[in-house]
């Protein structure tokens, strides 16, 4: 499309014409303009999605509050740039965002070849499938010469194609520009399948005129670490929206809610203590009450996780992997000291 | 006088300093711009690789030959997941050709008929016309194409109730099935009668117009060539025993497999694109046809000649002229709009390569420039054949 091929000749433009100047200093530049810019989806519920009146709510936008309110002590300091997922590398490479927040899975030739840094995992996600009823298929290895409906530019198209070729299966890709296409077409009958990251399917699936008429197949095809990235180059940058992330679990795990985070306090716990920045520098470069203003703003990580996908909203995805690590999940944060 | 002019410089001489001679100045004000857009290029090129090798991003063309993992609807060649990125391009750039050349024909086609039809005497079929060009001239291309797609797919029925206009012809949501004719042994024969067949043709209607020129009389000359051209290669086909078999499409499990396909994502935007071109392309053939002026239709009709042999031997001939201009323009166009395909899932080239390949890859200025490279060869090839067909065609003066 038209756009990708701007924004694409945008990026080139910019890393022609600009010095080096530009990636290292996203902080003071963040600091300077006054709010972060933060990459998301199109429109995806329960990551990143666009209420009526324009306010983003998801998983993905509070990580980007998080960071907004490390940096700037005020979570809506954010402006959220819709991206599709072809476009993503290119705008964070070329410097139209500070940090791209995208359920972008963390591969090996993303962090290695594109200029990009992995800041941690918000989300330990897999890839499945989202069939019809009607066709009566339990298991996705019954799924022999289907249509498949695909979002462009995902490790989704190329793990389908892994999956069938391992398989001895065929299939036949269509793929679309953006996930809402990628629905329409579904729902239209043009493919049999619609393949994504499981959590994307039961945010889909709400789309749907009709949600009871299709399921999610119980096959998890392939490892999708979703996380936030930064550009390569700014190692200040990059370890305060690491540590954005890291202080939302660990505040999960130590008990503070954005509720009852100034009782805790008055408590003279000496964890609790360096966790708000008494008696501890770190280092980070921003004010000492960073982590305090993320629990107390944005909430800890179930906090975000419960209202986004868990109970708290329509998806009701359960934990699973992205319980703590002490609840028989995969969540685990760094030590704060 | 020469030593005149050394002694006072003002003095008037035959040998003007070059600063002073317009033509010298111009050259040298010429190379000083070359040698400034060098300059900007190689500063160009020079700060994007050491913007790029700074921030860690891999550039080169090395990822040609990496096996792309991913699969393609539609291939004109040998296509598998285990292909290279190169071939990825390949595959995006014939999807594109396909498209275009398609698109080209039926957009010409179709936009002559209404061009011709706008002019009509009968006030019906004018009007129609009209309204043809007014609607679609104004509506935005992309949203012709979701229009075509989301609105013509929803109306199609699914595989297992195909809808089946003829044996072993099947349409539905997931395109049109057809059997695909398969050649054997001795099917060349057939080839050859065809080649023979034309070139019989090329000779019978210089053999016509020599005739024509001599005697006046006049040979019916395209019914004859097409019996040939037709009727050639069916009789070579049934003496060399039919050596011809068919390949047809069955439900098996989700989808028709065998046969040959055209996927609705083709359909879809070649429709668009013919029918959006042909609302041009019918008001460059209006202007044209109304260039002629009335007196060469007057006189042709005067000169006992048919309704119909006017517009074929006088007005078109002359028209021609005037709308192969404008009308290499529209063919860029559309070439160029095809690029729209990636909205819809069509894998052409933008959608292919400068989506997918991009993607996986992370290499946005290799691929972006690649992609331009083709879209502007592409054109210059379209123009350069359009130029050389306007100059056949333009007047030759004696």
């Amino acid at each position: 499309m038209k756009k990708i091929s701007l924004m694409a000749a945008s990026a080139a433009m910019a890393l022609s014409f600009t010095g080096l100047a530009q990636a290292a200093g996203t902080l003071d530049s963040v600091k300077e303009r006054g709010y972060v810019q933060c990459g998301v989806t199109t429109g995806l519920p329960g990551y990143s999605n666009p209420d009526d009146k324009g306010n983003w709510t998801g998983m993905d936008v509070d990580v980007c509050r998080a960071v907004a309110a490390a940096t700037l002590g005020a979570a809506d300091k954010v402006k959220y740039i819709p991206l599709n997922a072809k476009e993503r590398f290119t705008a964070l490479q070329s410097g139209e965002i500070d940090m791209l927040s995208r359920v972008t899975t963390w591969t090996l030739t993303r962090d290695g070849s594109l200029g990009v840094n992995f800041t941690g995992v918000t989300y330990y996600d897999g890839q499945g499938f989202l069939i019809s009823k009607k066709l009566g298929v339990k298991s996705a290895l019954e799924l022999d010469g289907a249509s498949v409906c695909i979002q462009a530019g995902t490790t989704t198209e190329l793990n389908a194609a892994d999956y069938f070729r391992e398989n001895k299966m065929t299939f036949e890709p269509v793929v679309f520009d953006t996930s809402d296409q990628t629905v329409k077409g579904f729902e239209s009958g043009r493919c049999d399948v619609l393949t994504s990251d499981q959590s994307q399917l039961y945010a889909m699936r709400i789309k749907l005129s009709n949600p009871s008429n299709a399921v999610v197949l119980p096959e998890i095809i392939s490892k999708e670490p979703l996380g936030p990235l930064v550009r390569q180059g700014d190692d200040e940058w990059f370890n305060i929206v690491k540590w954005s992330l890291y202080a939302m679990i660990n505040a999960e795990e130590m008990g503070l809610t954005s509720k009852n985070i100034d009782k805790m306090m008055t408590k003279g716990n000496p964890n609790i203590d360096r966790f708000a920045g008494k008696g501890i520098t770190s280092g980070l470069g921003i004010s000492g009450d960073w982590a305090y203003q993320i629990v107390k703003q944005v909430g800890n990580y179930g906090e975000a996780f419960d209202r986004n996908l868990g109970n708290g909203s329509p998806l009701k995805i359960e934990r699973g992997l992205n319980a703590l690590w002490n609840k028989g999940g995969l969540q685990y944060a760094p030590p704060m000291r | 006088m020469q030593s005149d002019a050394k002694k006072s410089p003002s003095a008037p001489s035959t040998k003007t300093r070059f600063w002073h001679d317009p033509a010298k100045r111009a050259l040298v004000f010429q190379i000083l711009l070359v040698l400034g857009v060098f300059a900007v290029l190689w500063f160009i090129v020079q700060n994007t690789l050491h913007n790029l090798e700074s921030r860690g991003i891999t550039t080169g063309f090395a990822f040609l030959s990496q096996e792309a993992g991913f699969g393609i609807i539609q291939s004109l060649v040998e296509y598998s997941e285990s292909s290279s990125y190169g071939q990825t391009f390949l595959v995006g750039l014939l999807n594109t050709i396909l498209v275009s050349a398609l698109g080209i024909f039926f957009a010409t086609v179709l936009g002559f008929i209404i061009g011709v039809a706008r002019l009509s005497n009968n006030w019906l079929v004018a009007k129609l016309a009209s309204a043809y060009v007014e609607i679609f001239r104004n509506i935005p291309l992309l949203l012709q194409i979701f229009f075509w797609y989301f609105a013509v797919l929803r109306a199609l029925p699914s595989p297992r109730q195909s809808f089946q206009p003829f044996d072993n012809v099947f349409l539905n949501v997931r395109g049109l099935f057809m059997p695909q004719p398969m050649p054997q042994q001795g099917f060349e024969l057939v080839w050859w009668a065809l080649l023979i067949a034309i070139a019989g043709s090329v000779v019978l209607a210089r053999w016509s117009k020599k005739r024509q020129d001599a005697t006046g009389q006049l040979f019916p000359v395209y019914k004859t060539a097409l019996a040939l051209i037709i009727g050639l290669p069916l009789i070579v086909f049934w003496l060399s025993g039919s050596p011809l078999t068919w390949d047809e499409p069955a439900l098996r499990g989700f989808n028709f497999r065998g046969g040959m396909t055209i996927i609705p994502e083709l359909a879809a935007l070649l429709v668009a694109l013919s029918i959006y071109t042909a609302a041009f392309i019918a008001e460059i053939v209006r202007s044209g046809i109304q260039a002629v002026s009335k007196g060469q239709t007057e006189a042709a009709s005067a000169l006992g000649l048919s309704k119909a042999k006017v517009l074929r031997l006088v007005v078109i001939p002359q028209s021609v002229r005037v709308i192969i201009p404008p009308l290499t323009s529209q063919y860029l166009n559309l070439i160029k709009n095809s690029s729209l395909a990636t909205a819809i899932g069509y894998p052409d080239l933008v959608s292919v390569f400068a989506g997918t390949t991009l993607n996986q890859t992370g290499q946005a200025i290799e691929v972006i420039f690649m992609t331009m490279l083709v879209y502007l060869t592409l054109s210059l090839l379209v123009s350069a054949f359009m130029n050389w067909f306007n100059t056949r065609m333009a007047l030759v003066e004696r």
